[in-house]
């Protein structure tokens, strides 16, 4: 039966028409929807890990063990996973095992456009390229056999429009494999270096038995045509969707080779297509991968001598390199388009918390990524840093190091959602208890992993099946590894912010305040329900008699704040407001009320 | 030969489950189809755009290229302009929600929401269908259902009016809003004359 999927959904369903028994991942765009999708199905065990390196080893732990096991993550994921991914190369595998890493061509919602094939290639293990939905299920299913065939984990490289695309595909049945037995083997399992140095020997006899399943994969294949383009055989050498708009664009004046195992490379196909062409064009995503192979056969091609070396290969960007133009399109002036930039939701917890912090002077702002690093844009201007997920607290450490050293008289305020803090934030906190320094760290507990799309974490008390867990008590914890100085405090309450920050801010210890109010957009638990008392039940209004229409309110961010330029006031569009009072706080003539205070 | 459809509006309208029907619609009645989509980060209120490829013979692209959209169905004005250099110079028709969507730039008064959205986009477009469908869909009963009016605008156009929309309604809007959703279908396909 044929199915209309996404990429996501396809390698979801491979997974489970392959035997999967066990998948663990952590959520980061455009990958979380193949953890989500595979939680539906109660034949496979399903599991949000804090972050990706322990992703990574529950999936390792459960191929020991002997099942078919995948982690899935994004590109910038797999750099936290990189540790065990190395050395689980050497080992090989029982069960299958599958990494599924999700690029970012283009950077639609990611920090940087890194390109994960190159850790194939630094980690000596084989990868596969989707193009498509079709190709991430059969590719999957694939991976599986072959990953037991050659003893080794396999990659899946995706990128955003391989992910995020629907497609038709063919589904089939669900194969039961059985669980392997598991037998302690040193040799194998236990990475000591003179273990490591014969694995390591041994791979080399891998590779090439890899080599030889590159260049007979039903995944690479040329198409050739008869016809010329201005009288020369024209060949395009492409994998995952830039092959897709290279059809688009090349159409049928060109032979192609689709790349699907791409490593190894398939030498020899590769070097038959390039010497029957007389031109010949790579098309591929991030970097020269490809090109630069075909560099060393010795051919001379074109790659990004002709196309741009970053962003998306979409057929405009291909026509516009190819031709010098982009198809004809209609006039108009551009200037017109006003902007739409995201910002947080009416309600939103993070709000209250970055007006008030936004304000203080003498302060670095070490932030973070989550929903909350919208904080660094107008109207909040509160956040001076942001590197990767959990960095904040030890970036700030180590500035505020430097700062009290060299006699600057700068607060280190650090600032973190609660899965970023669970994610690799927990490790930083420990060294600057450890280290001793006086940072204000702030853990933004919204109750939910916001930002990718209201996924499930420790601290929220619920599995990604639904199942409820042990939640754990971010408070405690603190404490536990030695902050002295905490308060909880709800976000929306600005006195309660100023307070909590200015007691902090003269400590010589460090301090730590976890803001407590929940995403509005979460799906609220029963406990939710029970702690937070009329959460968000409520509407405020302004009254048109008070408003002097000074925009102060409008300061706070708000979407719902509608500022009318004929009557210079403010209104409040009903149907967005939540009633969290951030506004009515900032207000100067109380113009804002409850509804339930209004006449 | 490959039809492109490019959906957009703003977070929360509806966009998506239009699109999805759209290409449930599409794969049963045999096409081959590809559709992508951008949408924003979590947060409520950005842009998002669907985009939908169809042929009869095997699509290759899941992204329409510029000037090749033969319909933009926009849920809101601004993003019709927006979009508007994905369409056909030839014979590319638009259809319009005639509603404006503050962004936080207008509201905040930085920018103010451009006049003169439709006078634009006459003078771009080969047909412009502007309806009020957030208007209309309240008066069936909610203003949720203005996706499924452009649905039916959408597909009365592009002459795909043949598909049993009804079935695939019945079949992706829950129970409760199954009847008025059946209404709008047909008032989305009435008002694209
Ligand atoms: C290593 C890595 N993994 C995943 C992501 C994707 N990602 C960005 S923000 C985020 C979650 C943020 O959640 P939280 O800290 O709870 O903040 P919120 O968005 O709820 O405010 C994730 C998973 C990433 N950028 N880097
Ligand atoms: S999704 Fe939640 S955390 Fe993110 S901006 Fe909206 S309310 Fe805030
Ligand atoms: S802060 Fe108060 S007075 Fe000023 S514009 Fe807003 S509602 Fe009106
Ligand atoms: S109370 Fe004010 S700040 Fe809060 S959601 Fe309503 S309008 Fe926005």
């Amino acid at each position: 039966m044929k199915q209309l999927l996404t990429g996501d959904e396809a390698i979801a369903r491979g997974a489970y028409e392959a035997g999967v028994r066990h998948a663990a991942a952590y959520p980061g765009t455009p990958s979380t929807e193949i953890l989500e999708n595979i939680a539906k199905y109660d034949e496979i065990y399903a599991e949000w890990a804090p972050n990706e390196k322990v992703a990574m080893e529950s999936a390792i732990g459960a191929s020991m063990a002997g099942a078919r096991s995948m982690a899935s993550m994004k590109h910038v994921g797999v750099n936290v996973a990189a540790d065990p991914l190395m050395t689980f190369s050497y080992m090989g595998v029982n069960g299958g095992a599958v990494l599924v890493t999700a690029d970012e061509p283009g950077m639609f919602s990611s920090q940087n456009e890194q390109d994960n094939r190159n850790y194939a290639k630094m980690g000596k293990f084989p990868m596969l390229e989707p193009s498509d939905s079709q190709d991430c299920l059969d590719m999957v299913k694939a991976a599986y056999e072959l990953s037991e065939k050659y003893n080794v984990i396999f990659m899946i490289r995706m990128v955003t429009r391989v992910c995020h695309s629907k497609s038709l595909v063919e589904v089939g049945e669900r194969k039961d494999v059985p669980v392997k037995e598991w037998k302690p083997d040193p040799m194998k399992y236990v990475a000591l270096p003179a273990y490591s140095r014969i694995l390591r020997v041994q791979m080399e006899d891998r590779q090439k038995a890899l080599e030889e399943a590159s260049e007979n994969s039903p995944f690479n294949y040329a198409e050739y045509t008869d016809e010329l383009k201005d009288g020369q055989k024209v060949g395009v050498i492409a994998s995952g969707a830039s092959f897709w708009y290279a059809k688009e664009v090349f159409g049928e004046t060109a032979s192609y080779l689709k790349l699907g195992f791409t490593n190894p490379m398939p030498k020899n196909m590769i070097t038959e297509f390039c010497q029957k062409m007389d031109v010949v064009y790579i098309v591929e995503e991030d970097d020269p991968y490809i090109e630069e192979f075909c560099q060393r056969l010795g051919f001379k091609v074109h790659g990004k001598d002709t196309f741009p070396p970053y962003g998306e290969m979409t057929p405009d960007v291909l026509r516009k390199s190819l031709t010098g133009d982009t198809l004809p399109e209609v006039n108009y002036d551009h200037s017109l388009v006003n902007k739409r930039p995201p910002s947080l939701c009416a309600g939103c917890p993070h709000r209250g918390l970055f007006f008030r912090l936004g304000k203080r002077k003498d302060i670095m702002i070490s932030g973070d990524i989550g929903c909350y690093t919208l904080a660094a844009g107008a109207p909040y201007n509160a956040m001076n840093s942001t590197v990767c997920m959990g960095a904040s607290i030890s970036v700030g450490h180590g500035a505020q190091q430097v700062f009290n050293r060299a006699g600057v008289k700068r607060k280190v305020v650090t600032v973190l959602g609660d899965s970023t803090f669970f994610h690799t934030g927990v490790e930083s906190l420990i060294n600057t208890v450890y280290n001793q320094s006086n940072t204000i760290n702030i853990i933004l507990d919204n109750r939910i992993t916001g930002m990718t799309g209201h996924q499930q974490n420790p601290g929220t008390g619920y599995t990604v099946k639904g199942d409820s867990t042990i939640a754990i008590n971010i408070e405690e914890l603190v404490k536990a590894i030695g902050i002295r100085h905490v308060k909880v405090i709800d976000p929306n309450d600005l006195k309660a912010v100023d307070e909590a920050l200015d007691s902090f801010m003269d400590l010589d210890e460090p301090s730590v305040i976890i803001t407590r109010w929940p995403c509005v957009l979460k799906k609220f638990s029963q406990e939710d329900l029970n702690e937070f008392e009329g959460l968000f039940q409520t509407k405020d209004v302004v009254d048109p008699e008070k408003c002097i229409g000074c925009k102060l309110c409008q300061k706070t961010g708000c979407p719902a704040l509608i500022f009318n330029a004929e009557d210079k006031k403010v209104t409040i569009n009903r149907t967005d407001c939540v009633g969290c009072d951030v506004c009515k706080q900032v207000c100067p003539t109380g113009a804002i009320l409850k509804e339930s205070e209004a006449k | 030969m490959t039809k492109n459809i490019l959906l957009t509006g703003v977070g929360g309208q509806g966009t998506i489950l239009a699109a999805k029907m759209l290409t449930i619609g599409l794969m049963e009645s045999g096409y081959d189809v590809k559709m992508s989509e951008i949408h924003g980060m979590s947060q409520r209120g950005g842009s998002v755009t669907s985009q939908v490829r169809y042929s009869e013979e095997k699509v290759y692209s899941p992204v329409i290229e510029k000037g090749t959209a033969d319909i933009i169905v926009s849920f809101e004005k601004m993003e019709a302009l927006r979009n508007l250099d994905y369409l056909k110079p030839e014979g590319g028709v638009v259809v319009i929600n005639n509603v404006e969507i503050p962004s936080m730039t207008n509201l905040t008064g930085e920018e103010k929401y451009t006049e003169g959205i439709e006078e634009i986009i006459e003078g771009a477009a080969s047909k412009v269908i502007s309806i009020d469908a957030t208007r209309l869909a309240g008066e069936l009963g909610s203003v949720k259902a203005a996706n499924v009016i452009l649905l039916g605008t959408l597909v009365k156009s592009m002459g795909l009016d043949h598909i049993d929309w009804e079935d695939i309604i019945r079949r992706n809007v829950k129970e409760k809003f199954i009847d008025l959703n059946l209404k709008a279908i047909k008032l989305g396909m009435d008002l694209a004359k």
